[in-house]
């Protein structure tokens, strides 16, 4: 008996070892394509800055202290680098504007697919993918054709004579704003469609059948049940989000900068690559930090529920 | 055993017509995007069979860096001359001697020693041109030859104005404004540019590189810009004008360089040679509608260069011009706190 419980064990042992090895060769590509340019990146914001851009093999703290402090280069005092801080609220700030958003005009989206006849669901995703055949940059650009000042909208108005002089609608916050829900929708309305096909509608009909009203059902049935899917869309959305800068700079002009930017002047005209690695990481810190507060709560939600 | 064999050979010699074909006719450029006359490179492959493939860059800092990790399998790179020391003591470029090579008497008398490749031993000028002012005279009528029209710009500007985001011109015209020198150390005069810098945005609207598109759709008024773009806004629209800045402009040149690890070094020495011929330059002016520092290329300009008043700098503002250089690091280092703090 025992002899054939060893056997079994054995057999099993070398199965799971031969699933490692069979799979080694893509762990392995994971590991070294994600982690190598990241172990780079940390290892130069420890480094001081070449003269004209790229890095000196000598130790320093500078790009990590220069993250968080900034020396007035004035009066020499030592202060909060409340550039850079404004910078990183800014970008937090729109992600966050973003991800609401998408997720006010996706759930309505996601849920108006899901309750369609299964037949044309598809017809109906596969119109909320479109965007995605073309570049994100086409796209930005195209929104920029409709609300320039001698765009489309502005165009129609005067035509129509309801305005004497367009308005001023490029290089607005808005306009950032209607980009960004623009581009990151189709990011928000998959995963919210996902975990809303898998809802058992029998539920929302016996919310009614108990006179529950229709904001309860959604409060009480719809909402934490297709919870994973808003989590997941806002993941999704609010971690490109965060690093957008091609978005922000075309329709709002660029005057005021993103992360995004921040890091790349750093590469470029700054030449401080120190610097720029370790805004890098300290963003990457940032949505790692979002990631595992958002995780911990999809857990207890789940348990919850599940 | 005879079938690898005959792979073996087969490879071989597949190897060996590519490797031909690499050295007889193939050059790799690597230039500003929207920089290049089609025409003149089409007669480039024509007059010595190479074929020319042309990859885009948008800054100098882009290119520097790209080319320094090496391996980047371009021949021949055209930085602008601020970079140009920067390139040289890196040991970058292949020493080709420009200024021995047959057509090198058609460069400009000031432009055959320049401070930045004295002797012209690695450069050969592609294009020159001047950091200034645009203005839809449409919508302003008074003084446009001044650095006011950002810095201080008039009321019927505001909020139309453009400022290209190039962060050195930018700080440098706000210093010149000043009455600062280009590349200042200076705090008193930095700490007036962060003030003049700050206080002017509110009256921008955008700060982006589509001046040619955009100031022809009236989504911007003014902007500053390089002349050479103006000069092509103002053929769409009679009304949009350059302006020479009394206050001071920064004059700079584009050069063609050979790499140090170029593989097909004579295509490109022809090349540099190539550029050199009036007919050649005048061909890529009226491509790129810049000046070009090759003598008695205007004759092959397209005529409404001739007497361009972009192109052609007016006598009164010639002296006000100061040479593109580079800004040592630690200045470097000050414009980028600044620039920061001004889109923070």
């Amino acid at each position: 008996m025992t002899d054939a419980a060893g056997t079994i064990e054995a057999e099993q042992n070398r199965n799971i070892r031969k699933r490692w090895l069979l799979s080694l060769p893509a762990l392995l590509i994971i590991l070294v394509a994600a982690t190598g340019p990241l172990l780079i990146v940390l290892l130069y914001s420890f480094l001081a800055p070449g003269p004209y851009g790229d890095v000196q093999w000598a130790p320093s703290l500078e790009g990590w202290i220069g993250v968080f402090l900034e020396k007035d280069i004035f009066d020499e005092t030592l202060s909060l680098a409340s550039a850079h801080i404004s910078i990183f609220m800014r970008s937090v700030g729109l992600s966050l504007v973003t991800t609401i958003l998408t997720l006010l005009v996706g759930f309505p989206t996601a849920y108006f697919i899901a309750t369609r006849p299964e037949k044309t669901r598809e017809l109906w995703l596969f119109l909320i993918t479109i965007p995605f055949w073309t570049n994100l940059l086409i796209r930005t650009f195209a929104i920029l054709e409709v609300i320039r000042n001698e765009g489309l909208i502005n165009g129609l108005l005067i035509k129509t004579g309801l305005i004497a002089k367009p308005i001023q609608m490029l290089f607005t916050d808005g306009a950032i704003l209607t980009g960004m829900v623009y581009v990151y929708l189709p990011l928000m309305v998959l995963p919210l469609y996902a975990s809303m096909e898998k809802l058992d509608f029998r539920l929302v009909e016996a919310g009614y059948d108990l006179y529950a009203t229709p904001f309860r059902v959604l409060r009480k049935i719809i909402i934490p049940l297709v919870k994973p899917g808003i989590i997941a869309g806002s993941i999704l959305v609010f971690i490109p989000a965060l690093g957008a800068y091609v978005t922000p700079s075309i329709l709002g002009g660029g005057k005021n900068m993103m992360l995004g930017n921040l890091i790349e002047l750093q590469f470029g005209q700054g030449r401080n690559w120190p610097l720029g690695s370790a805004l890098s990481i300290t963003l990457m810190l940032i949505v790692m930090v979002a990631l595992l507060v958002y995780v911990r709560n999809a857990g207890s939600q789940g348990s919850r529920h599940g | 055993m005879k079938r690898i064999t005959t792979i073996m050979a087969a490879t071989a010699a597949l190897l060996a017509t590519t490797g031909l074909a690499r050295a007889e006719g193939e050059l790799n450029i690597y230039n500003w995007g929207n920089y290049t006359s089609p025409e003149m490179i089409k007669k480039f492959e024509d007059q010595y069979k190479v074929k020319v493939t042309i990859t885009d860059y948008d800054s100098n800092d882009t290119a520097l860096a790209k080319v320094r990790q090496g391996g980047s399998g371009f021949d021949m790179v055209v930085p602008s001359q601020n970079y140009i020391p920067i390139w040289i003591s890196e040991g970058l470029f292949l020493e080709t001697d420009p200024g021995k090579m047959e057509n090198f008497s058609h460069v400009a008398k000031e432009w055959q020693n320049p401070e930045f490749d004295p002797g012209r031993k690695y450069t050969v000028p592609w294009a020159m041109g001047i950091v200034g002012t645009v203005v839809n005279t449409d919508v302003y009528k008074g003084d446009i030859n001044t650095w006011g029209i950002i810095f201080n710009t008039p009321d019927e500007l505001k909020g139309k104005v453009n400022v290209v985001p190039e962060m050195t011109d930018v700080i440098d015209a706000a210093v010149l404004y000043n009455g600062g020198k280009k590349c200042t150390g200076d705090l008193a005069i930095l700490k007036k540019v962060r003030d003049t810098l700050v206080a002017a945005k509110p009256n921008w609207v955008a700060m982006e590189y589509g001046t040619i598109q955009k100031m022809g759709s009236g989504d911007f008024a003014a902007s500053s810009d390089w002349n050479g773009s103006a000069f092509r806004q103002r053929l769409a629209n009679p009304a949009i004008k350059f302006g020479y800045p009394k206050e001071g402009y920064v004059n700079w040149s584009d050069n063609l360089a050979v790499l140090k690890d170029a593989k097909n070094v004579e295509n490109a020495k022809l090349f540099q040679n190539f550029m050199m011929d009036p007919a050649n330059a005048g061909m890529n002016s009226g491509f790129h509608r810049y000046a070009n520092g090759i003598a008695g290329s205007s004759e092959f300009m397209p005529a409404d260069m001739k007497d361009a008043p972009e192109i052609n700098i007016p006598a009164e503002f010639a002296s006000v011009g100061v040479p593109s250089q580079t800004c040592p690091p630690e200045v470097q280092e000050l414009y980028t706190k600044i620039w920061t703090e001004l889109q923070k």
